[in-house]
């Protein structure tokens, strides 16, 4: 029999997960066995995994600043995961006081643990939810209460797109969300490609197949794939770029090889 | 704040910038490098401060090391980079200028104190993450826990308030959980009903497919099945149901439990079984009615090959009368009494009695031997009906007339079976009733044909199927043409031409006569008119008469004088040319009123000839009371004639009828004269007029305008 719409699918933490093996990569103890499993597989072919995960945390910071510069005070971070540290919120709260946050997340834990996180924090609040039913997001009404759509938001879209498959259309949920912004709303998007990895590509491939493995595929994109998930948008400076590229606060030579794995770039909606 | 070149501030910040370097590569904080060295800086200044202290405080030490894991150097890796540092480092740009060996020693402890304090906050920092990871999981468990539940209550209370029975068993049978809808259906309590198996309700009615059904879907061959099945309650009564049972099969697909949904259709089988028997069996007397009948006919007939079967078809002789005498309710009573009494004839298995309507009555026998087993039905049916059936207090005498039909499977359809026996029995009526009949395949072949004339006459009146043939009657004086008979014919499409005699009776059993007998008159009035308007008044004996049949039943029809009158004058026909004829035996017993017609005819000119006279029993009294003319004599007088020497019997009783018929004024006419001997020896006797092939067979009205002509001439 199918399974009632109301009636949500059974959590099973016996399978790994990818916010908690990102948890993991980041040196943070929200993880299980097997999360920590799959992370050391996937590591044994891109040792640098972590680094490029610090590589995105350190870009999501850099520009959620730039963004509370750009005056922007509402935060909708899609695919935000287990926040260990250095959390949009509390980047976003430290620059500019009473910003409001919602993160969205369909990994129930992920849900479950922002809330305890959260707990008292009345300007963040975090949705179950799934990037591919944007309209499930925005009428939420986490959204509903601490968004106004009327004035620009900053999107995060970090490091969640390369979870969705092209067949689940993920250039027109990214658009259905553009829709739905206030002009001088900001994309902040990062994104896995076989670009820039310093690794060959078959070893990097032994990494994307554990993803496979474990039933959340990583989908590598071009930048020319990921520079489509702009369209809409003005790109600001400097464009898409290898993450350490975007705007660094410190020499990007002194960072490590596997940081400049993938893109990363803020949109500008007109 | 600005530090002098090499002062303790400089110093402290040239350590701080190598901690930060050898530590940094191994953290996994977002903050950039410099922000990085910072957050260090303040813990570089402490550690400086502890290391010139004036008494070792292990606290201090230990802060330091749970700080870095504050800033995120969860990695060991920090730790031991961390360490080097400290060991290298820390005494060369922080102890000042004096002895090195205090603060080396002190310095060695502040480490062992650093490590300490980090694995600590390490081990609560790991602790506590781990604990909140699992809470989170705990409350999202929670969550689909309790929406699982809530779905399941959800579930519970469809299954328990469902209105049609819902039981779910192993694949063993054993049943494991039923609602109160099943319970009350089958009046057990729940415990009872779980200890019992699904294989225990075997009941007598179950259709054959019903456990084959059951093991096809134990054993997962199927995934559901559908039938009607009984069920025995306690209180020994019969639940019946409409069972639905379906396969469950767990995540894997293997089959684990079976489903059966059940709908209460005991009230709805029993309206049925009561519908049924209304609508197969009859009100009045509680027999098998036509419809049930038929039914086992039919089944009896396509039973296949050397089945035989036998019936009796019974209809009351006088069964009317009764109704009309004695009134509906002693009629329903004596047909319920004939009921009881066939039914106790039909005693043997495979034999039914059956009402099919009125006082019509089948019974019929199977099996082998059906020749003798349909005869001693027979009897014990004539027998049965031979005592006196007391009603109102009296005793009403029933008699019947009975068609047997026996015969092979196969060969007949029901209908053509009961359309033999009802043939057979009126064969039987028409001999009298009180008797039974064979059927016979010629006597049906005939009825049949006589059957379909009936149905035939009156479109064939319509049609214009009937023709009229006319036979001369001659003067024997003189050999001339006075006049003709008119005789209709059928030209049927499929029989060719009939006589009279074929279909006559049949109009006069359905009453079509009367308009047959009125176009006959038409016709021939018309006719009549056509020779006078071609002949005239000149022929030597006067105009062409026509003579026309009228049967016994246009007789008694009340417009019959007026009908023949308003023709008559339509025509513009003179009454005197038109002679009716009525048979003698029409006459027999007619009383007054039957007469009236023929005075009223006589009175107005029309003359009268007595038909076939001598055929009845030729009261000859009776003679003088009917306005008749004329005499036919009938052709079996005239047959002894033929021969020479003629009958010399014949010819006494000839003369006689004439001298009779002639004292009373009656004209003579004689019937069936074929040869030139009759003619002349039926002149000498003194008829006075003829007709027979001798002189012309009935043909068509020209004919007998040549005849005339010819007589005119010659």
């Amino acid at each position: 029999m199918e399974r009632p719409a109301w009636a949500p699918r059974s959590i099973d933490i016996s399978v790994p997960s990818v916010s908690r093996i990102y948890d993991y990569y980041l040196g943070g103890s929200h993880n299980f066995e097997v999360d920590r499993e799959a992370a050391r597989k996937a590591m044994e072919f891109m040792p640098g995994l972590p680094k490029i995960m610090q590589a995105n945390r350190a870009f999501m910071r850099r520009a959620v600043r730039f963004a509370a510069g750009e005056g922007i005070t509402q935060f909708l971070d899609i695919g935000s995961g287990i926040p260990t540290f250095g959390n949009a919120h509390e980047v976003a709260q430290a620059a500019v006081p009473g910003a409001r946050v919602v993160y969205v997340d369909h990994d129930p834990v992920a849900v479950a643990h922002s809330q305890a996180v959260l707990a008292g924090n009345d300007a963040a609040d975090v949705v179950a939810a799934d990037l591919r039913k944007p309209k499930e997001i925005l009428s939420s009404p986490e959204v509903e209460r601490l968004i106004d759509l009327n004035r620009p938001v900053a999107l995060l879209l970090v490091a969640i797109l390369h979870f969705v498959e092209d067949a689940d259309d993920p250039y027109g949920a990214v658009a259905e969300l553009r829709d739905a912004l206030a002009p001088g709303s900001l994309l902040i998007l990062t994104h896995a490609s076989y670009e820039g990895i310093p690794v060959p590509a078959e070893r990097a491939e032994g990494a994307v197949d554990v993803y496979k493995d474990i039933r959340n595929p990583l989908i590598m994109r071009s930048r020319d794939e990921i520079a489509r998930f702009f369209e809409g948008y003005d790109m600001v400076e400097p464009g898409l770029v290898p993450m350490p590229h975007w705007r660094p606060e410190s020499a990007p030579e002194d960072e490590d090889p596997f940081a400049f794995s993938g893109f990363a770039g803020v949109g500008r909606t007109a | 704040m600005s530090a002098e070149p090499d002062g303790p501030e400089d110093r402290l910040r040239r350590f701080t910038t190598i901690w930060s370097r050898a530590v940094y590569p191994v953290t996994s904080t977002s903050l950039t490098r410099a922000e990085f060295e910072q957050r260090l800086l303040p813990l570089a200044r402490r550690l400086s401060e502890l290391l010139r202290a004036h008494g070792f405080d292990a606290d201090g030490a230990k802060a330091v090391g749970a700080a870095l894991v504050g800033a995120h150097c969860t990695d060991p890796e920090a730790l031991a980079r961390t360490l080097d540092c400290v060991d290298a480092y820390l005494v060369l740009y922080c102890a000042g200028d004096g002895p090195q060996d205090e603060p080396r020693i002190r310095c060695s402890r502040l480490q062992h104190a650093m490590a300490a304090g980090y694995a600590e906050a390490l081990r609560r920092r790991t602790l506590a993450e781990q604990e909140s990871i699992a809470q989170a999981a705990l409350r999202a468990q929670g969550v689909v826990a309790q929406a699982l539940h809530a779905s399941e209550a959800r579930f519970r209370a469809v299954f328990e308030g469902a209105a049609i029975g819902v039981g779910i068993a192993d694949l063993d049978g054993h049943v494991l959980q039923a609602n109160q809808a099943l319970l009350r259906m089958f009046g057990l309590s729940e415990q009872t009903l779980r200890g019992r198996r699904v294989q225990d309700w075997v009941h007598p009615e179950d259709a054959p497919q019903t456990w084959k059904l059951y093991d096809e879907l134990v054993r997962g061959e199927r995934e559901h099945y559908h039938l009607e099945k009984a069920f025995n309650r306690p209180d020994g009564t019969v639940l019946w149901t409409n069972l639905t049972v379906s396969l469950l099969r767990d995540a894997d697909g293997s089959p684990q439990y079976q489903l059966a949904l059940m709908e209460d259709t005991t009230e709805r089988r029993l309206l049925n079984l009561r519908l049924r028997y209304e609508a197969t069996h009859d009100a009045l007397t509680g027999l098998p009615n036509r419809t049930l009948f038929f039914e086992r006919l039919e089944k009896v007939l396509n039973a296949g090959e050397g089945q035989r079967f036998g019936l009796c078809y019974l209809d009351l002789d006088g069964f009317k009368t009764v109704n009309d005498s004695l009134g509906h309710a002693a009629g329903d009573r004596l047909l319920v009494e004939v009921a009881d009494r066939l039914q106790s004839c039909a005693t043997a298995p495979g034999e039914m009695v059956a009402r099919l309507g009125g006082d019509e009555f089948v019974a019929l026998t199977t099996g082998p031997g059906t020749a003798r087993k349909v005869d001693e039905l027979a009897e014990r049916i004539m027998n049965a009906l031979i005592t006196p059936i007391s009603i109102d207090g009296r005793d009403l005498m029933v008699r019947g007339s009975l068609g047997i039909v026996e015969g092979p499977a196969g060969e007949r359809t029901a209908a053509e079976v009961l359309r033999s026996a009802d043939i057979t029995m009126y064969r039987a009526k028409s001999a009298g009733g009180n008797r039974s009949e064979l059927a016979d395949p010629e006597a049906d072949a005939r009825a049949i044909t006589r059957h379909g004339l009936t149905t035939a006459l009156p479109t064939a009146l319509e049609r214009g199927e009937f023709f009229i043939e006319y036979q001369p009657l001659v003067h024997l004086g003189d050999g001339s043409v006075r006049g003709a008979e008119a005789l209709v014919r059928w030209l049927h499409p499929q029989h060719g031409v009939l006589g009279p005699d074929r279909f006559i009776p049949l109009a006069e059993h359905t009453g079509l006569i009367v308009p047959l007998g009125r176009w006959v008159l038409e016709e021939s009035i018309r006719q009549a008119r056509a020779w006078r308007e071609r002949h005239g008044e000149d022929a030597a004996a006067g105009p062409l008469r026509i003579n026309v049949n009228l049967s016994p039943c246009q007789l008694s029809h009340p417009g019959l004088v007026q009908d023949t009158v308003d023709i008559l004058e339509r025509a513009g026909v003179a009454p005197d040319a038109l002679c009716l004829e009525v048979t003698e035996s029409a006459l027999i017993g007619a009383d007054d009123d039957l007469l009236k017609p023929l005075h009223r005819f006589a009175e107005m000119g029309v003359d009268i000839a007595l038909d076939d006279f001598g055929t009845g029993y030729s009261n000859l009294a009776n003679l003088r009371r009917l306005p008749v003319r004329i005499l036919k004599l009938d052709r079996s007088f005239t047959r002894g004639m033929q021969q020479f020497p003629a009958d010399p019997v014949d010819l006494k009783i000839v003369e006689g009828i004439v001298s009779l018929a002639h004292s009373l004024d009656l004209a003579v006419t004689v019937e069936g004269v074929e040869t030139g001997a009759q003619a002349e020896q039926l002149r000498i006797l003194g008829c006075d007029t003829a007709q027979g092939w001798y002189y012309a067979r009935p043909g068509p009205p020209e004919r007998l305008h040549d005849l005339a002509l010819v007589d005119a001439t010659g």
